[in-house]
């Protein structure tokens, strides 16, 4: 009766689609469950991720100037400490972004190996 | 000739009183998060009520979003992020619905304002410091401090880190802000050039805004996947706690 509520017309009897949610359950358990997170290093949508990552890239650097040079002037209207501590995170803000650049490159050279702990 | 940045005003459809000091009216930008909104519940319930075991044109449209979004989870999150696929294919599929219908003539893309691109990504960015510090509590400050550098140069690495972590948001939002609101404004300056070389000139701008049509259905959608894409990695560093 499960198996009339879909439609079946054939005759050679498919599995039904309670047998085949318990078989696919047990399988992802198997894949997913032992061997922790990282279960496929390499995915499908590699070239993807090469085009998505040269999109990311650019916006990376401006964001990290623009956040260390909003919060230093942010700061230096609270404080009064003219221009200085403005100064002091447009540079900070510049190494953050390249920081981000930097580690956004290094985990598409990482992803292949997998060499996380 | 209009300006090429018309398309983006704002304008009240339904006018309702203020709120305080936010002006709360229903404007084009909100009716088409609204469609956006119906659009995507209407593709995946109409897709997903005749659940057949060989799946038709639309259901395989509705599964193959599912395994796009579920895959993307499991290679940046893993097996521990899945309790959030409910959000993440949320966010990817109001994005990309947004991004577009903005493609559809007379439609508003209401992903080039950054107040909507920032309010997608503070939500995110809130949501996954709350994630690191119930998961981790007073460890999840320990993701600020580098390892394998010096003591001496901690006091200056420290508020690098914690920097680079705060524009998170603020990266995330500008790049799908910029390139869609870039991307509209090129196809519009384009199309003002078919009309201002008229008929014997016109032909080559026509020619390129077609190709920048099929460009712009790209960024569209590879923009929704890289946003998505880093919330995914996001997501993994406060539950994983490493770079």
């Amino acid at each position: 009766m499960e198996r009339s509520a879909f439609g079946m017309t054939e005759n050679d009897k498919p599995p039904s689609l309670d047998e085949l949610d318990a078989q696919l359950r047990e399988a992802r358990r198997r894949l997913g469950g032992g061997t922790g997170q990282k279960d496929r290093p390499e995915g499908p949508t590699t070239s993807m991720n090469g085009l998505g990552l040269a999109f990311r890239i650019g916006t990376e650097l401006v964001a990290g100037i623009a956040v260390g040079a909003g919060i230093g002037y942010a700061l230096d209207r609270w404080l009064g400490t003219g221009p200085w501590l403005m100064v002091a995170f447009f540079f900070m803000g510049s190494a953050a972004g390249i920081l981000n650049v930097y580690r956004a490159m290094g985990n598409l050279a990482r992803r292949p190996t997998d060499d996380r702990p | 000739m209009a300006s090429p940045l018309e398309q983006f005003k704002i304008e009240s459809l339904i006018d309702l009183p203020r709120l305080g000091n936010y002006d709360v009216s229903y404007s084009n930008s909100a009716l088409w998060m609204t469609v956006a909104v119906v659009v995507v519940t209407l593709f995946m319930v109409a897709s997903t009520t005749r659940r057949a075991l060989i799946p038709g044109r639309w259901q395989s449209m509705a599964e193959l979003s599912y395994e796009f979004v579920a895959n993307m989870l499991r290679e940046n999150v893993g097996s521990a992020g899945m309790k959030f696929f409910p959000f993440i294919f949320t966010l990817f599929m109001f994005i990309l619905a947004g991004n577009m219908l903005s493609m559809l003539p007379y439609s508003f893309a209401f992903t080039s304002h950054i107040i909507v691109t920032f309010g997608l990504a503070l939500v995110v960015f809130i949501g996954v410091t709350i994630i690191g510090f119930v998961r981790h509590g007073a460890h999840f400050l320990g993701f600020f401090v580098p390892k394998g550098v010096p003591v001496v140069l901690l006091p200056l690495m420290i508020p690098i880190e914690v920097l680079s972590y705060l524009t998170r948001p603020v990266s995330l939002s500008i790049r799908l802000f910029a390139n869609m609101m870039a991307g509209h404004t090129m196809m519009k300056v384009f199309a003002g050039f078919i009309i201002s070389l008229g008929f014997i000139g016109g032909w080559a701008p026509l020619a390129a805004d077609v190709a920048l049509t099929g460009f712009e259905i790209l960024v569209c959608f590879l923009q929704a996947y890289v946003f998505t894409v880093l919330t995914c990695i996001y997501l993994n560093d406060s539950i994983h706690l490493h770079h």
